[in-house]
């Protein structure tokens, strides 16, 4: 098969698809999959928001939506009708046209980082053999959206709300992409579909400290519990998004939710073997893991109390990037090291892995590390 | 390069999610740095002192439920004490006791909404809130059962209370004494040791012994701050000397111990309940006093612990069936004086954080 991309370098930019012969070639593949995406991550964010809300009101004691349709599992859907009735507000002071593109910018990256996703062997919209760097890429472009909507909307909560958030952003995307490379340099590709295809062990076996390191950076980068102090509706009320309504709100709502979801999924290729598991269709083994990742971030948000932002900052710092460098150094040892491909040897780098974190965690938790600086003198 | 920047001034309330009612905070901020706050408050202003001068002495009582309206039954019972201390009232043996349980209740329930509302404001998300209010719910279904209210409950008159207790309310009562340090131990174990409310509340906000005393703060943040005073044991009203309990104190005068502080005091006001059950005698529950009192020419202050601190009123008679003056003494009003010392130079969110330690109801504040 000819590349169908060519940028000039001596590589080919498209991987040829494994499995999908779909009738028409490139084309229908790509619309296909574009259908596909956009269907998944709207379904699976109405099962987010279902579990979540019905997640946290067990947690809390209490039932949480349970009047629309059967165990209210209609309530996502009469939240969009809703949201979509409702009037669309625009502060009089505010930028009109930024303050109408933000939700667009947000939302966009969010779906995007999909397209490199695969869904089970080779189905995945592009199997881009960058596809981590895209992912990295695109991430970060929602902030852009999110600062936008801080800006327009000419509010001071928003404005801190959405300047916590690009703080956040920068400092965490460090950390992030660091616990990524350790993943890489076991796996010896940046395609996602090859790293899954890697993971006769799942990665978090291998790499505990580095699932540990992104599972929270990402947190922090989609702005979930405890670093959901962007939109902490207890101090700033709603963050970025104090002044929107209607549909516009309902695409920050739903960006919040697709990008958890994509971060979810980033996890799970990354670290819990993507598609990969006994007896299940693939594509169910992969939503399952997405789920479960999501409903650890829910329960978190439930349990603990947040972070306050110079504490934020001096966690990704002081203590996430030197361990995500720590680990770095330790994955290339043992790379470098070519430890034979064998179950037992497998089994002394997991536990050899898992010590290794136990003792990085407490010696930075217990003595290198204190969270955050404190009173200012004014 | 130098970027020039200067303060700007955010307007937090009176509609905001965290300020606990309809309270105003006009704070300046360098960034995400406190550099002042102007608290600005009268939105939920009702003009209560001023009513009471034109009502019975009775009809007053239903105006103090709805002062600090999470802890009606101690405003009842404070005025009830000023009204008796004016006019001589006795009240009968068996009312002092249903007083004393109701109002140890009613701390209870209090103290759960504070502990609860404080760790909101920290950003736990809602659980212990929900956790807490779980509990609340029972307290409120005992007191429903005694006044058949569940906020304002009017129950407590003057010369005794309302009515007796039904008989269902002593088997109730005693599952939930049973029960209750079993959910205390729930909540500490949910939190207390939480790394991250550590981070948050301790050392946040401090409240020093010294500055304590001297903007005359009284309750669980006088009580945090290391000060061993309760008005419970420093001037017994009631029968509260008959009971054996501790006063919890802090160390720093932190919020974590302000936190702390509160959630020791819901495990003693548990032994006083438990120590008036058992003690609890028969007998007439309210004295023979006549529908419109008409107290003797003088003045008379009562005093007593209430959730939120020292709760006071000022009556002056002059031998009307209303009261020549009303005032009272809120420990809201007079705790929130310490806000601004204690939040200069923290974050915003710290700001959140430290008036939820302080644990204000505007209903008070205003009157």
């Amino acid at each position: 098969m000819m590349p169908v991309l060519n940028f000039g370098i001596h590589h080919q930019v498209f991987i040829p698809a494994v499995p999908p012969d779909w009738p028409g070639g490139f084309w229908w593949h790509w619309l296909f999959f574009t259908v596909v995406i956009i269907a998944f991550v709207l379904t699976m964010v109405m099962g987010a928001i279902y579990i979540e809300r019905r997640g946290m009101g067990r947690m809390q004691s209490r039932l949480g939506p349970n009047r629309t349709g059967p165990f209210g599992l209609l309530q996502p859907v009469a939240d969009a009708i809703k949201v979509l009735l409702k009037e669309n507000i625009v502060p009089v002071k505010a930028d009109k046209l930024v303050h109408w593109l933000a939700p667009v910018v947000a939302f966009a990256p969010a779906l995007m980082i999909f397209a490199v996703i695969p869904f089970q062997d080779g189905a995945l919209l592009a199997d881009l053999n960058i596809g981590i760097l895209y992912i990295v890429a695109i991430s970060s472009v929602s902030t852009v959206g999110i600062f936008m909507a801080g800006w327009a909307s000419s509010n001071k909560y928003s404005l801190l709300g959405a300047m916590r958030n690009v703080a956040a952003i920068v400092s965490y995307e460090m950390p992030l992409v660091l616990a990524i490379v350790g993943v890489v340099l076991i796996a010896g590709s940046l395609s996602l579909n090859r790293i899954v295809i890697a993971q006769d062990i799942p990665f978090i076996l291998l790499q505990p400290l580095g699932f540990f390191l992104f599972f929270a950076a990402g947190c922090a980068e989609i702005n979930r519990s405890p670093f959901d102090l962007m939109e902490a509706d207890s101090e700033i009320v709603a963050g970025f998004h104090t002044e929107y309504s209607g549909m516009k709100f309902a695409m920050f709502y739903l960006v919040e939710y697709a990008e958890a979801i994509a971060i979810a999924a980033i996890i799970t290729t990354l670290f819990l073997g993507g598609w990969r598991g006994p007896l299940l269709p693939p594509w169910l083994w992969f939503v399952t893991k997405v789920m479960a990742v999501f409903f650890t971030m829910v329960w978190t948000r439930t349990t603990l109390p947040r972070i306050r932002i110079d504490q934020l900052m001096a966690l990704a710092w002081k203590f996430l990037l030197p361990l995500a460098v720590i680990n770095l150094i330790i994955t290339a040892i043992q790379v470098l090291a070519s430890w034979p491909d064998t179950l037992p040897w497998a089994l002394v780098m997991i536990i050899v892995n898992f010590t290794i974190l136990a003792v990085l965690v407490l010696l930075w938790s217990k003595f290198f590390f204190r969270l955050g600086w404190g009173r200012i003198e004014v | 390069m130098a970027l020039k920047t200067e303060p700007f001034v955010l307007n937090m309330g009176p509609v905001h999610p965290s300020t606990h009612g309809v309270f105003r905070m006009r704070t300046t901020l360098d960034g995400e740095v406190v550099v002042d706050i102007e608290p600005i408050f009268g939105y939920l202003h009702r003009g209560v002192e001023k009513l009471a001068e034109q009502r019975t002495y009775t009809g007053i009582i239903p105006l103090t439920d709805r002062l600090d309206y999470i802890s009606s039954m101690n405003n009842n019972l404070a005025y009830c004490l000023a009204v008796e201390k004016l006019a001589g009232i006795k009240v009968p043996e068996r009312a002092e006791y249903l007083r004393v349980i109701m109002a140890e209740l009613q701390r209870i329930a209090a103290f759960l909404i504070a502990v609860g509302a404080f760790l909101n404001d920290c950003g736990a998300f809602f659980t212990p809130f929900m956790y807490m209010f779980r509990e609340r719910e029972k307290i409120v279904d005992l007191l429903e059962m005694v006044s058949g209210q569940r906020l304002t409950y009017n129950y407590i008159r003057v010369g005794g209370v309302s009515q007796d207790i039904p008989e269902e309310f002593l088997p109730a009562l005693r599952t939930f004494v049973a029960q209750m340090p079993g959910f205390i131990d729930e909540y500490d174990r949910l939190l207390m040791q939480n790394e991250i409310l550590l981070a948050r509340a301790k050392g946040v906000g401090i409240l020093t012994r010294e500055q304590a005393i001297n903007c005359a703060a009284s309750g669980p943040v006088l009580r945090a701050s290391g000060v061993k005073w309760d008005i419970r044991q420093a001037d017994p009203y009631s029968i509260y000397d008959r009971f054996e309990f501790d006063i919890p104190t802090g160390t720093v005068g932190d919020c974590y111990d302000r936190y702390r502080v509160r959630v020791a005091e819901m495990r003693q006001s548990l032994r006083i309940i438990q120590q008036a059950m058992t003690q609890l005698p028969p007998g007439p529950v309210k004295a023979a006093v006549p529908h419109l009192i008409r107290p003797p020419v003088g003045e008379a202050y009562a005093h007593l612990e209430a959730p939120k601190g020292e709760l006071g009123f000022y009556l002056v008679s002059d031998n009307s069936i209303a009261p020549y003056r009303c005032h009272i003494r809120p420990p809201s009003l007079i705790n929130l004086t310490a806000l601004r010392d204690m939040v200069r130079g923290w974050k915003v969110a710290d700001l959140i954080v430290i008036f939820g330690s302080i644990d204000i109801t505007v209903g008070e504040i205003d009157r």
